[in-house]
């Protein structure tokens, strides 16, 4: 199952039309602690770049972006009791929602494995 | 010789003198002399004790308020009187606090607050006065709220304030909301407001309200607004501009005329966030830079105190431009020169285009007698003392500190009532933090930290014209042996403080799991 | 000058070490045009204490105080006693002086006092969660109003005709900003409260039904009915308390359905200062405590396991969530919110509910004894400390002729409702626990001379 990363350092799995979205270990690592997450609800309609989520810690919150277009199938019911698999486990336990992708041609602007590596090692 | 000990006290110091040993047991209490646990309320009190002594009453037979009745008394636990004055005392001295030392928090304006303040606020005639009263039984309430408004519009050279703002965010939203009021007036749309990027965070989330979207603007290398990238951007979508000066990285905005008449030819509004008047006050009146709005913190500039977070003041000086639509109740004098308030009654008459009342009642009297009888105490000559002095002392920091602390704009030329640092040529891994944790083991509240944005890890220091040369020596002596601990990589730095009644609290946990009131 | 510790041999000793010559090089970013060449023209030059305080001695002598004269005054402004160590305890220089609690470990103070407040507060309410206090009822009025519009993402309030009047204009004021829709007419001279008029303007569209409880005219609303219709609609009920002696005695709003609770603390602790500072309170339901405004403290424990306390979910707030924020201020009533908590625990619950008999107790002689005045009516069927009389003429003219005569009788609904000639005839009176048998003759004589 292919994972594509954005710049603003989303994952995201395709597995036909399913995407599941998740932030990086370099981003849960910027972070800091993470206190909380604002997820979206299932049939939310989300255009790519849209803000659905937001992850708190104790003195910020972070915009999670979409990284393609599509809508909202369910989200990580997980993370309300444990906000902290999104800093233990962020890349599998700790995704934060799944859509159905209406525009799989979006997912050609993402990055591979090795190009994201590459970017964050810039950073 | 008489009997030479008959208490069977002996006194002789060198036993008790001999040990210089850190001794660390615990007690049984679990207080240290004079460090002083405390348990709340609920752990101690209990609901039938009570403090006061007030009579009984009967409910009545068939007293209408039967059905309403609660069926026990609310479950609120109280104290007598000595186990009350005893809870909050000890718990007052786990506080930090002006009267006990220095708040070098940039844009806090942590001054002294004058006693006599304190004493004529609790005058009856102030402090037991209704608000709804009639006119003719409060002309005193109403001619102390005229005094210190005429004082304010002297002192800022401006045409009209609003009075009735409860705090300085309360201000702020008052003098945008005024904007908008004039840009309705005029039924002209506008619905971006210009802010730099060193700006307040309550700068968009006031804007944001009033239905404005936030465009930043750039700033330039010496830090302050970038007027072309301003001048460029202007337009008629551009409803105006909300600056901060002396801005937030302590510097006074050379281009403030040149940057009100470019956004005021361009149709836009100037609201000037006036949590810095404390470096100019009496030295500049922002009048006379041409600015259609700004709100000052009584509870910065004029003394009242912070009282552990609030209450506050914030009234906001208009322009003439922007004068119609202050909000109710708005002080006036009539041709008399007797002062009053207008109210809903009267607005269509006396204050038409107002756009409308922000709070209850007729605005903070109890921070208006305070901040008026400071005003009288330092008059024009000593407020004009107090933007030098404050100034003096901010430079006096920074060039005291400059060897060991980096500052990023000491180059371009001196600061004004704040003085900034950043982290570069700190040890690896070692941050603002440390130094900030550190400084209250040296027994300060730590500086601002970690704001403005525009700089990484920023301290933003301001002392205040209330300290001291001897009291900012021995500040600057603590910062610069903090400085140098976290720049030769200092570990112990890391667990600071190590001597506060606490030690760093775990704000994850209090986030994750929010425990926000006692249960039983 | 007193308050200005440099002296001028340090001033030119600190000029040295900065490397200026005078301190208006250190203003040389100041362009020289907006340069006050010396003290701001036309104002006074600094004074001593003993000039000051004659000159506001004076000011403080042109008004009449509330213990002066017989005084019978509320409309969401409360004269009760506060016990004499509640102002000493507040005058602590920790107290006065300190700052917000952003560096907990040298504020457990304050924190402390503030989760000992929100507990008190949800307690009064009935509520499970209060927040560290608000500027004042008003602005929590509109709070709650924002808050409910947020949580049922609906935009049209349906306020109770007894909402208090300066609130009213203060939400109204706000939605025109936001777009809400505001449902309000002014009240009735009437026994009761129109409970089935707030019932029936409730639809699918309601975001909340906002009742002030007791109300302007001091009835008391059915808020379980109200609570009930709102429910079924989708909506939330907001209770706004004016006088929190009242939760004393009757059912504290939480318990009969009410989701969010506002109110005004100025009764308990914090005395009357002509209209400010005063001290808003806010109480919700635990589920919705993500969308509450203001500050919030929380427990926690230290590096070395002791219990302690901190703000908390910070990121509802301005200076983190920025234009996405709950609300943007910036603020509690920090030292009223003190007063309050002092006040609270000296009474305790029983305490709390004898002041509360008590106060009843001399509303209900104030009003047999007024009732008995030629022409004058008792409007309420029930009330707590605060009733409504009609006179036989225009009560505003009669409270200035009462003022003239040296009593403080109450406040007329014209002050109040400029506008509705109906209501020319009310008078507000309340009646506390300072009220004594003397100042209810003397309010007798008075409204019977000025009503002759």
């Amino acid at each position: 199952m292919p994972r594509y990363f954005t710049q603003d350092h989303e994952w995201i799995d395709v597995d036909g039309d399913v995407g599941t979205v998740g932030i990086t270990d370099y981003a849960q690592g910027q972070l800091g602690d993470i206190t909380f997450v604002e997820l979206p609800e299932a049939g939310a309609a989300l255009a790519k770049g849209d803000a659905p989520c937001v992850v708190d810690s104790v003195k910020a919150a972070s915009d999670v972006y979409a990284p393609v277009s599509g809508t909202v199938t369910e989200a990580n019911a997980a993370l309300a009791d444990e906000p902290e698999l999104v800093n233990s486990d962020p890349e599998a336990g700790g995704w934060l929602f799944r859509l159905t992708l209406s525009d799989a041609g979006e997912l050609s602007g993402l990055m591979d494995r090795a190009a994201y590596d590459a970017y964050i090692a810039e950073l | 010789m008489n009997a030479p000990n008959q208490s069977g006290w002996r006194p002789e110091m060198t036993s008790a003198m001999g040990s210089a040993e850190v001794y660390d047991a615990p007690t049984a209490s679990g207080d240290r002399a004079l460090m002083l646990e405390e348990p709340l309320i609920f752990e101690l009190g209990r609901p039938g004790t009570c403090g006061v002594d007030i009579d009984e009453a009967d409910m009545g037979a068939s007293d209408a308020l039967a059905p309403f009745l609660r069926k026990a008394a609310p479950a609120l636990p109280g104290l007598s009187e000595p186990e009350t004055v005893r809870h909050y005392t000890r718990l007052s001295r786990q506080n930090y606090a002006i009267d006990l030392g220095p708040f070098p928090l940039g844009s806090c304006t942590m001054k002294h607050n004058p006693r006599l303040n304190e004493k004529v606020a609790r005058l009856p005639g102030f402090a037991d006065v209704h608000p709804l009263a009639p006119q003719q039984a409060v002309r005193g309430a109403l001619e102390t709220i005229a005094q210190l408004a005429d004082w304010l519009m002297a002192l800022t050279g401006m045409a009209a304030v609003a009075m009735s703002p409860k705090a300085g965010a309360h201000g702020e939203l008052c003098g945008v909301l005024c904007i908008k009021a004039a840009l309705q007036a005029r039924g002209d749309d506008r619905r971006i407001m210009l802010v730099p990027e060193s700006a307040h965070g309550t700068n968009p989330a006031t804007a944001a309200f009033a239905g404005f979207a936030i465009e930043n603007i750039p700033a330039t290398p010496e830090g302050r607004v970038d007027l072309a990238a301003l001048t460029a951007r202007l337009g008629p979508d551009i409803a105006g501009v909300m600056i901060t000066n002396p801005n937030t990285c302590g510097l006074f905005e050379r281009d403030m005329k040149a940057i009100a008449d470019a956004v005021q030819a361009a149709g836009g509004y100037v609201y000037c966030d006036g949590a810095n008047f404390n470096a100019i006050v009496g030295k500049v009146r922002p009048g006379d830079l041409g600015i259609d709005a700004m709100h000052i913190n009584l509870h910065k500039t004029f003394s009242t105190p912070h009282g552990g977070g609030g209450p506050g003041s914030g009234p906001v000086v208009l322009s003439a431009a922007l004068a119609p639509f202050a909000p109710l109740p708005f002080v006036t004098r009539d041709a008399d020169g007797a002062a009053r308030l207008i109210e809903e009654e009267h607005a269509l008459e006396d204050h038409p285009s107002t756009f409308g009342r922000m709070a209850a009642f007729n605005g903070q009297m109890g921070m208006f007698t305070r901040a008026l009888t400071y005003i009288l105490s330092h008059g024009a000559d000593g407020l004009r003392q107090v933007a030098e002095d404050a100034v003096l002392n901010a430079n006096y920091v920074l060039a005291s500190l400059k060897d060991v602390l980096d500052a990023p704009f000491a180059a371009s030329g001196p600061c004004m009532h704040e003085a900034l640092f950043s982290d570069a040529g700190l040890a690896e891994g070692f941050s603002t933090l440390d130094i900030a944790k550190g400084l209250i083991d040296e027994g300060f509240h730590p500086m601002t930290v970690y704001f403005p944005l525009v700089v990484h890890g920023a301290m933003l220091v301001e002392p205040t014209e209330t300290e001291s040369k001897a009291g900012l020596d021995r500040f600057i002596g603590s910062l610069r042996s903090l400085a140098e601990r976290a720049r030769a990589g200092d570990e112990s730095l890391k667990s600071a403080p190590h001597y506060a009644p606490r030690r760093r609290l775990d704000e994850t946990l209090a986030a994750r799991k929010p425990v926000l009131g006692w249960r039983d | 000058m007193r308050y200005l510790p440099l002296t001028p041999a340090e001033r030119g000793e600190m000029l040295g070490v900065i490397g200026a010559a005078m301190i208006d090089d250190l203003f040389a970013d100041v362009p020289v045009e907006a340069r006050l060449p010396g003290p701001v023209p036309g104002l006074p030059m600094h004074a001593s204490e003993m000039a000051v305080e004659r000159h506001m001695s004076a000011l403080a002598a042109k008004n009449i105080s509330a213990g002066s004269a017989p005084f019978f005054l509320g409309a969401g402004a409360y004269r009760h006693h506060i016990p004499a160590s509640v102002d000493h305890l507040i005058q602590r220089g920790e107290f006065l002086t300190a700052y917000t609690p952003y560096q907990p470990e040298i504020a457990q103070g304050t924190l402390q006092v503030l989760f000992e407040f929100q507990s008190q507060v949800a307690r009064l309410f009935g509520v499970e969660v209060a927040n560290a206090s608000m500027y004042d009822g008003s602005t929590a009025c509109w709070e709650a109003v924002a808050m409910a519009a947020r949580v049922t993402r609906r935009k049209k309030a349906v306020l109770c005709r007894g909402l208090h009047p300066h609130y009213v204009s203060t939400v109204r004021t706000m939605a025109k900003f936001t777009g809400d829709v505001i449902d309000w007419r002014a009240p009735k001279l009437e026994a009761e409260p129109d409970t089935a008029g707030v019932i029936a303007a409730i639809d699918g569209e309601t975001s909340c039904v906002v009742v002030q409880y007791p109300d302007i005219l001091g009835r008391i609303p059915d808020l379980a009915a109200i609570a009930e219709a709102a429910h079924a609609a989708g909506a939330l009920l907001v209770a706004v308390v004016t006088e929190p002696v009242s939760l004393g005695l009757i059912e504290a709003p939480g318990n009969l359905g009410a989701d969010i609770v506002v109110g005004e603390g100025q009764a308990l602790g914090v005395g009357l200062q002509f209209g400010g500072p005063y001290l808003g309170l806010f109480g919700c339901r635990e589920k919705y405590v993500r969308q509450m405004p203001g500050r919030l403290c929380g427990q926690t424990v230290d590096a070395e396991g002791k219990r302690g306390f901190v703000l908390t979910l910070s990121t509802r707030e301005q200076h983190i969530r920025r234009e996405k924020a709950t609300s943007n201020i910036c603020t509690n009533a920090g030292l009223c919110a003190l007063a309050f908590s002092i006040h609270m625990t000296l009474l305790g619950g029983e305490g709390l509910a004898r002041l509360a008999r008590l106060n009843h107790a001399r509303a209900r002689a104030a009003a047999a004894r007024l009732a008995e005045v030629p022409g004058v009516k008792l409007v309420n069927r029930a009330f707590f400390n605060e009733f409504a009389l009609e006179l036989p003429a225009d009560a505003r003219e009669a409270v200035r002729h009462m003022a003239d005569r040296g009593v403080l009788g109450g406040v007329s609904l014209g002050r109040l409702y400029p506008e509705e000639a109906a209501l020319g005839h009310g008078l507000l009176v309340t009646a506390t626990e300072c009220t004594t048998d003397e100042d209810i003759e003397a309010l007798s004589a008075a409204l019977e001379g000025v009503l002759a």
